[in-house]
């Protein structure tokens, strides 16, 4: 199939690369084969011990343990670990470079290999000599998420011991005094690495097998237990610099390593800040200090890092970080329309591009590792076979789950890799109106949906605030609105610096408008849908939690389960402000614990089409529903119309505004028909003040009355008329007051 | 967004049966709906009827493209099919030309196929008559023009051209401007 690589010049590239590094490793080795059978015996005996104690963790489910906790069930969690970052270790002393090698090795091949073992997926010819790896990693698939984080100690290994140490740290206590040891096991490394022969060849003799490694923690702490005691002493504590130190590093030029170590330490006290704290230092001279440790290593401006330490945990925060620096792994997606995956896998494979499935959750993913060809311009990419797309951006089209013969409105579309998604799921039956507001950016949608060979999309250059204007009733609405974009800082460094409070807001403002218009072009009485997924890729809680609970509280909709088995839950509270409880059931995804791009991606059904008809009656019924529940509306409504007009001030009393959220949700279904009598007794109480309400309602209203005038039923329209007169009548009667 | 004129539908599908000959009444009387063309700013679009009455609600300046882009009517009111076109002329195509693995790339570019890429070609082609190049893996690469009938193939030098390059789905990445 396809064009056939010389098959002589390819084999010839693709393990002779390894095969150099390899022997480089080796060469290296040599020089301290001497202990070579000595160490050989050893190591058998430690395997053997190993291996029992494999049998032991085998049985008890030790892996579930980390699992869990970060709420994934996917099997192939080894994909969604974030590769190695790259950058660090400036020093390249000839001990460290061979380890370094080596361990690269072991890591790119262990990772398709692996999953190839789990998943049975042998259409790659392997390499003979690869072969061996496989087999004995068969055995231990249960320790997979083990290995990962002891590669990670062993890279960062030398002098920084990076943030390996850091992924450990949420679970294991005896981070601190492992850290030590390592410490002062490179001290002896760097210092003399040729008198002290014995521990180096062990260090060697680990890093060479591969087998070896997973145990190597395990290993280690068993054997530095006891060093381990000697060192809690010796362990020098981490101290604030004084003022004069911190004046001085504003004239020197700033060491990034002393800083990282800074960094580490600084959490490191955070996290046990009773233990470890220095006598009276409070805990804002730490989290300043390491604000600005932050900033200055990771070059972000002040404003991001305070809105991230928000949002992550301080062990977090840094795993986050060091996975904005490195890219995600690109991956494709199958285009089911022109082709199947196994097909389109061999094709591209036999181009020299070493690939894999993307994940048990996706039957049309694949992951590229590296590829001797550009991946964006095969003849399969240009055939239509797959579309380049990142792993995070198959979520939400998963979430909408468009069914066949459907109208479905992607509102902002560019460039198209989302609403070809949605066209094969569908079968290229139904309609897809792909809609974006910048018409540049609509001709790769043009492009890419051709290519694709998508035939049932109209694609229209509409501002997506309007589109309830243009046309409604579609049967699902994907919204992936247009954001601040902190989730995707690997693609884009420039949002480190560039972002402020003002952005946030502007987009988060943009998206409550989107999300409004949306719901309103969705039809609830579709017979198989009525659902909205939005989604961003940002991070922040203002731009996700806080427009989705917006919708909920403006319109009727509720969340639904997004269908996703994985990723994090949303934020039902962060700091002052309180969700709707049910904004759980909504999902956010990390670059550091999926590797994918940040995303948030949440899924809501319509279940009723009434509060359309009448925005101010919903208005109306809300504060009606609060007047049950709180016996001084007057006091509720300024807080309540002060949020309506500026979102950017918090609401003052979040507590008493999720609990009459949360009533009106559950009352709405039943209140449909009385709705609107309640309405009116509110008003007549309420009097001037709902005047402003009802008024701003109005607006909407009249808009939609353009539209579904003729669905209106007679006896809403008399209800309306009904009104009119009574505010008409109200405003003389006022006129009258007032002569 | 208006049906086309009775002179425009005889200038499109004269250029159309040049490729696919009288299996333009399949694109026409389709099992699974009517479909239709459309002229939209100067661009013949094919669609179902159910797209098209959805896309009657968008305003003129604000529509981008309704189902499939055939082609588009010149200035001089020739009719120019465009590669994203190749979707319904591929599978209806009356003369086929598979190209190696070798030339494929040369003809993504935007070159002739020379006889020495010419893997296969459908017998009795006519001189210029308009063939669908496929790679050998039967992928659809592009439209073009036969230079030579499949006799005078046979013969020819390895380096002269039997096929002229109109349309390669190369262009999806460099004409993605001017593709609607």
């Amino acid at each position: 199939m396809g064009r056939k690589l010389d098959p002589a010049s390819r084999v010839k590239r693709g393990p002779g690369k390894k095969a150099r590094k390899q022997q480089g490793a080796e060469t290296e080795l040599a020089k301290f084969i001497p202990d070579e059978d000595a160490e050989s015996k050893r190591l058998s005996s430690r395997a053997r011990k190993r291996a029992a104690k494999r049998a032991q963790v085998s049985e008890k489910p030790k892996v579930a343990g980390e699992q869990p906790k970060k709420g994934f069930t996917d099997e192939n969690s080894k994909w969604l670990k974030p590769a190695k970052r790259k950058r660090k270790n400036d020093e390249p002393e000839s001990e460290d470079d061979s380890e370094n090698y080596s361990e690269e090795d072991g890591e790119v091949e262990e990772q398709p290999l692996n999953k190839k073992a789990g998943k049975d997926q042998g259409q790659k010819v392997k390499k003979a000599g690869l072969k061996e790896v496989v087999d004995e990693d068969d055995g231990d698939d249960d320790d997979d998420d083990d290995d990962n984080d002891d590669e990670m100690v062993d890279d960062y290994g030398t002098i920084d011991d990076g943030s390996g140490d850091e992924e450990e740290s949420d679970g294991e206590e005896l981070l601190p005094i492992e850290r030590a040891a390592k410490k002062e096991k490179k001290q002896k490394e760097t210092m003399g690495l040729e008198s002290d022969e014995d521990d180096t060849d062990e260090e060697e003799g680990e890093e060479g097998d591969d087998d070896e490694e997973d145990e190597k923690s395990d290993g280690d702490m068993e054997e530095d237990e006891d060093t381990v005691q000697v060192n809690m002493d010796e362990m020098d504590r981490f101290r604030l610099p004084g003022p004069e130190a911190s004046e001085k590093e504003g004239i020197l030029p700033i060491d990034l390593k002393t800083i990282y170590q800074r960094i580490k330490d600084n959490i490191d006290v955070l996290c046990n800040f009773s233990t470890k704290r220095e006598e009276g230092k409070a805990r804002t001279e730490y989290i300043s200090l390491l604000k600005k440790d932050l900033c200055a290593y990771y070059s972000y401006n002040n404003f991001l890092i305070e809105k991230l330490m928000e949002l992550f945990p301080l062990s977090e925060l840094v795993d986050f970080l060091e996975a904005n620096e490195i890219q995600r792994p690109v991956t494709i997606r199958t285009n089911t329309l022109k082709t199947r995956r196994r097909d389109l896998a061999q094709a591209l494979i036999n181009r020299g591009v070493n690939l894999d499935p993307l994940g048990k959750w996706s039957k049309v993913g694949l992951v590229i590792y590296d590829s001797s060809v550009p991946i964006g311009a095969t003849p399969e990419y240009l055939a239509g076979q797959y579309m380049l797309q990142g792993a995070s951006s198959f979520l939400p089209v998963m979430a909408l789950s468009p069914q066949e013969g459907e109208s479905v409105l992607d509102m902002s579309s560019a460039p198209g890799g989302k609403t070809t998604y949605i066209a094969q799921l569908m079968r290229n039956t139904g309609v897809i109106v792909a809609n974006d507001a910048n018409a540049e950016r609509l001709k790769s949608v043009v492009g890419n949906i051709h290519r694709l060979g998508v035939t049932n999309t109209v694609v229209c250059n509409y501002d997506g605030r309007q589109f309830p204007k243009v046309m409604g009733g579609f049967d699902r609405v994907l919204l992936d609105a247009p954001c601040s974009g902190t989730g995707v800082i690997a693609k884009d460094p420039a949002v480190k610096t560039s972002k402020d409070e003002a952005d946030i807001l502007r987009s988060a403002h943009l998206q409550k408008e989107l999300i409004l218009s949306a719901i309103d072009s969705i039809d609830a009485q579709s017979t198989t849908g009525g659902y909205l997924v939005y989604c961003t890729c940002s991070v922040t809680v203002e731009e996700n939690e806080w427009v989705v609970d917006y919708a909920l509280k403006k319109r009727n909709v509720k969340l639904v389960p997004t269908g996703l088995d994985f990723g994090k839950e949303g934020f039902t509270r962060f700091r002052v402000r309180r969700f709707h409880p049910s904004l759980k059931l909504t999902r956010r995804f990390y670059p550091h614990s999926h590797n994918m791009d940040g995303f948030f991606v949440a899924k809501l059904k319509k279940f009723s089409n009434v509060i359309l008809t009448a925005p101010a009656e919903k208005e109306a019924e809300n504060e009606a529903a609060e007047a049950t529940v709180i016996t001084t509306p007057p006091v509720e409504e300024p807080s309540k119309s002060k949020e309506k007009k500026t979102p950017l001030i918090k609401p003052g009393s979040p507590k008493e505004k999720a609990q009459t959220n949360g009533t009106a949700m559950a009352t709405a279904n039943k209140s449909k028909s009385t709705g609107p009598k309640k309405a009116k007794v509110a008003k007549i109480e309420k009097g001037a003040e709902a005047k402003n309400s009802s008024a701003d309602g109005k607006k909407e209203g009249k808009r939609f009355e353009k539209k579904h005038g003729k669905k209106k039923s007679a006896m809403k329209a008399k209800n309306r008329m009904g009104k009119n007169k009574f505010k008409k009548l109200k405003s003389m009667l006022r006129k009258q007051n007032l002569k | 967004m208006r049906p086309l004129t009775d002179e425009e539908t005889k200038i499109m599908f004269e250029k159309l049966s040049k490729y696919i000959g009288e299996n333009i009444k399949l694109l026409v009387d389709r099992p699974d709906g009517t479909y239709c063309f459309r002229l939209h700013n100067d661009r013949v679009y094919y669609m179902s009827e159910k797209i098209l009455k959805l896309a009657t609600n968008i305003s003129r300046d604000k529509l981008v493209s309704v189902g499939t882009c055939f082609g588009k009517f010149t200035k001089t009111r020739k009719f120019r099919l465009h590669i994203t076109a190749l979707e319904f002329l591929a599978p209806y195509a009356k003369f086929k030309v598979w190209v190696k693995p070798g030339a494929e790339q040369s003809f993504l570019y935007g070159n002739h196929v020379l006889k020495s890429g010419l893997g296969r070609i459908t017998e009795n082609t006519m001189q210029y008559q308009g063939v669908v190049v496929y790679s050998m893996a039967d992928v659809p690469l592009g439209f073009g023009v036969a230079a030579k009938t499949t006799q005078e193939c046979r013969r020819v030098d390895p380096m002269s051209i039997v096929v002229f390059h109109q349309a390669d789905v190369g262009e999806f990445i460099r004409n993605e401007d001017t593709l609607t």
